[in-house]
């Protein structure tokens, strides 16, 4: 089946959407950076730059041919008489990909720009501990093989989309903007490297206490979560208009979804935060608001404002709670709320599409694929579609990723010595801090 | 406990393909895949337990 085609105002259209991305990516790292100390601030932004430039090769060698796009070649083996599509078989390095502004094309841009955006979500909970290089090499996995593998069942007309029209479950596991695909497996990535680095010197006492290692910098977090609000609306459009076949037009409703879900959920943490702890807190607030985008990102093209409201409260409230669930009880040090932020409220946002989802419109997420539209827009099962995917996501995603970084870890340690911990990531890694002027202070987290 | 908990995660994605394959009623499907999820969900717990601190490694 030929992949779907684009008119020249579509393209158009997709290509703005798509040149907006970068500035997600921009705002997490601003993020990043704020969340963590001032001794590792340059140290993350690099990691950052140097995530995206690893994420953009390594999808550009052998990424996209693993993930392909909707009609395109791939491996399929046959189970129960049903054609099981389980990888792409796109030659690499981009060969045989025609630069004409097809919508295969459109996905290679998108998906280089998706693809370090998942990459940089790790980056958050490895703060103040990772060494450049080892997230680079995790990064090169992530870009090279778990990304395009997980994207090629959801958004490359994969066996996860073909539940609707194998099995008839639903239209098949949809995800407009990347809940699953980009927040959740960066999440899920970023759960398996702080349990393989293990948490900052200092932050668990014998006791049972875990003092707060506050963020440096909250301006830096909160300019951050804007610049994330502009990437997202071009995250969502554009991944709605390539993977679903909605039409340009329907941007107004996904614009208005993605900024009431943020809206709802910074809200619903800074009131969470005030009621519990006397004033709103400013990087839970933060993480609220980028934990409201990435719930929105799998439903904002197939639900209505006032349930993109509610999604946006429950995301709110639950990465509130959850960071404090994976600080306290689990012992997840997470500088940078990644697992809460990305992977909770990435599979809430593919929960709540399975919910509150109504499809009006045709959906094409598989090639060929004519479902009937339903009546009144209710799919009957969509929400199975949608547990399966969360299924794949919690038991072939996380086990793999963690192993895959496990045996990285063996062979070339990812985590700095204790000695480097101390100097701060900037001196150690890089021979120079973000902030030469400062005076550098003693630590009252690490003991001597 | 560690490796027990990723191998109950993959197994609960296991269960979750066999229940899509092997039924065709939706409620036992639907039955099937959340008993699947609830595998997962044991895994996870044990994976978390597995990787808390031993008290005399805090610092």
């Amino acid at each position: 089946m030929p992949a779907p085609k684009l008119t020249e105002v579509t393209t158009v259209a997709c290509l703005f959407f798509i040149f907006l991305v970068p500035l997600a990516g921009a705002g997490l790292a601003l993020m990043n950076v704020g969340l963590g100390r001032t001794r590792s601030a340059g140290h993350m932004m690099m990691a950052s730059l140097l995530a995206l430039a690893v994420a953009g090769i390594a999808y550009f060698v052998c990424g996209f041919a693993w993930q392909g796009f909707i009609g395109g070649p791939a491996h399929v083996f046959s189970l129960s008489g049903k054609n099981w599509n389980w990888i792409a078989a796109d030659p690499f390095f981009f060969r045989k990909l025609s630069f004409d502004g097809s919508a295969t094309s459109l996905t290679a841009l998108f998906q280089m720009f998706c693809v370090g955006l998942a990459a940089l979500i790790p980056l958050g909970s490895g703060a103040d501990r990772w060494h450049l290089r080892a997230s680079c090499l995790s990064t090169g996995v992530l870009a090279a093989w778990t990304y395009p593998l997980f994207a090629h069942w959801a958004w490359g007309g994969g066996w996860l989309a073909q539940l609707g029209v194998n099995y008839g479950i639903g239209r098949g596991f949809l995800d407009v903007g990347g809940a699953g695909s980009i927040q959740a497996l960066g999440g899920l990535t970023a759960l398996a490297i702080t349990w393989i680095l293990g948490p900052r010197h200092g932050k668990y006492s014998a006791d049972g206490m875990a003092p707060a290692i506050p963020g440096h910098n909250s301006v830096f977090v909160l300019f951050g979560c804007v610049l994330t609000l502009v990437g997202w609306f071009g995250l969502n459009s554009a991944g709605a208009i390539l993977f679903t076949g909605g039409e340009p037009s329907g941007a107004a409703l996904i614009g208005i979804n993605t900024l009431l879900a943020a809206s709802a959920s910074a809200l619903t943490a800074a009131f969470i935060t005030k009621i519990r702890f006397g004033k709103p807190d400013a990087s839970l607030t933060a993480n609220g608001w980028v934990g409201g985008l990435v719930a929105s990102s799998a439903s904002c093209a197939f639900v209505s404002p006032a349930e993109a409201v509610v999604i946006g409260s429950v995301a709110g409230a639950l990465v509130t709670f959850s960071v404090e669930w994976f600080e306290m009880r689990v012992e997840v040090d997470d500088p940078g709320g990644a697992v809460s932020v990305h992977a909770v409220g990435g599979i809430w946002g593919l929960l709540a599409l399975g919910v509150f989802g109504q499809f009006q419109r045709p959906v094409l997420n598989v090639a060929g694929d004519s479902l009937p539209v339903a009546m009144n827009g209710i799919v009957s099962g969509q929400w199975l579609a949608q547990l399966i995917g969360v299924a794949t996501l919690l038991g072939f995603v996380l086990p793999m990723t963690y192993f895959v970084n496990r045996l990285l870890n063996r062979f070339y340690p990812y985590r700095v010595s204790i000695e480097g911990e101390r100097q701060g990531m900037d001196l150690h890694e890089l021979g120079a801090g973000a902030y030469p002027e400062f005076m550098t202070h003693s630590d009252e987290f690490l003991q001597r | 406990m560690k490796a027990v908990g990723f191998l109950m995660m993959l197994a609960g994605w296991f269960l979750a393909l066999a229940a899509v394959v092997l039924f065709d009623a939706p409620p036992l499907r639907a039955a099937f895949v959340m008993a699947g999820i609830a595998v997962q969900a044991l895994g996870l717990t044990l994976a978390f337990r597995s990787h808390l601190i031993p008290r005399e490694d805090k610092k």
